[in-house]
């Protein structure tokens, strides 16, 4: 009894780790292949109004985002209702048209994500919209985010 | 004689510190990374106006006007006198389309049924939401509905751009029609 314990202490405990760099390279792609290294940084106050029947965006690299919202200014004060696109904010609403036109230009399959402050009032929406149908980026959404009842 | 060959004993590179190189951008990019989809209500604008183009003649009962006013009230029909409850929006669009030329003052068939939203400058953002949120439950009820009897699955779960997907799609096509501005 005594000879056969001894026989299986001597075998070795260790957990074979010469596949762990492959499981590591693997779970790298993943996350390089999913990160968009994209961030804006907000002018204005956008708190997203909320919606039930909403669908997703799969393809986040078709996506270009407008902000509507009034914007921060310093101290927490918050000022007039802004248009930001990517990292500027602007004042004319018909320089839409040009920087979406040329941004369709880029991406034929463009998609305009409007992301509007939720008490924001439509008028400047509407503006927006006729200056997006002149650029031709007529695929538009209204981010929302789901709504839990 | 002897020295050459020790040379040539261990031309490998070592290989153990790449799982660290790798761990180290893995965890960079587990930081960066943010997976949270973008999710919203998906509309198409119309094509920008040509000059003088007159829009195409549709026949009123095939039209459900749907204003939003300023004041937040949701004014739904043509008479537009009485404010609907948004919460009701979704049972009379449901109506309006499915009546299969029943009621004259409701829809020929889901296939003429057209929705025009209407909105004015000072339309509260968060309202007119709310009302394009009932108009899309409506046209997904109703999918849903016609792929459940059809098929004997919901609509979401008919794969996409399948034969069937696109037939309970043209049952009830999305006619979502921005009207113009006006002043």
């Amino acid at each position: 009894m005594g000879h056969f314990e001894k026989k299986s202490a001597k075998t070795s405990q260790d957990v074979p780790t010469s596949a762990m760099p492959d499981v590591v390279f693997m779970l790298l792609i993943f996350f390089m292949v999913t990160t968009v290294l994209r961030e804006v940084t907000l002018q204005v106050k956008v708190d997203f109004a909320k919606a039930e029947n909403i669908e997703k965006i799969e393809q986040k690299r078709l996506v270009s985002y407008i902000y509507v919202g009034p914007q921060k200014l310093s101290g927490n004060k918050l000022g007039p209702t802004k248009i930001q696109i990517d990292d500027s904010i602007i004042d004319d609403v018909s320089a839409v048209r040009n920087i979406m036109y040329d941004k369709l230009r880029e991406q034929p399959k463009l998609i305009v994500s409007l992301r509007v402050h939720d008490e924001a009032e439509f008028g400047k929406i509407t503006d927006i919209q006729e200056e997006l149908r002149e650029a031709g980026t007529l695929r538009i959404n209204y981010s929302t985010k789901q709504e839990v009842n | 004689m002897i020295g050459k060959k020790r040379e040539r004993e261990d031309p490998e590179v070592g290989g153990a510190g790449m799982a660290d190189i790798a761990f180290l951008l893995l965890i960079f990019f587990l930081l960066v990374t943010t997976i949270d989809v973008d999710t919203g209500i998906g509309l198409q604008l119309p094509p920008a106006p040509e000059e003088d183009q007159e829009p195409p003649p549709i026949k009123k009962r095939n039209m459900m006007k749907i204003l939003v006013n300023a004041q937040g009230q949701v004014l739904m029909g043509t008479e537009e006198t009485q404010p609907t409850p948004v919460t009701q929006v979704k049972r009379n669009l449901k109506e309006f389309i499915t009546n299969r030329g029943q009621d004259p003052n409701l829809s020929d068939n889901p296939d003429k049924a057209i929705v025009s939203i209407q909105t004015q400058r000072d339309t509260p953002y968060n309202v007119y939401i709310n009302m394009l949120d009932e108009v899309m439950g409506a046209y997904a009820e109703l999918r849903n509905q016609a792929a459940q009897s059809n098929y004997g699955v919901p609509y979401d779960r008919l794969e996409e751009g399948s034969e069937r997907h696109e037939k309970v799609k043209d049952m009830y096509p999305k006619k979502i029609s921005i009207a113009e501005p006006n002043q």
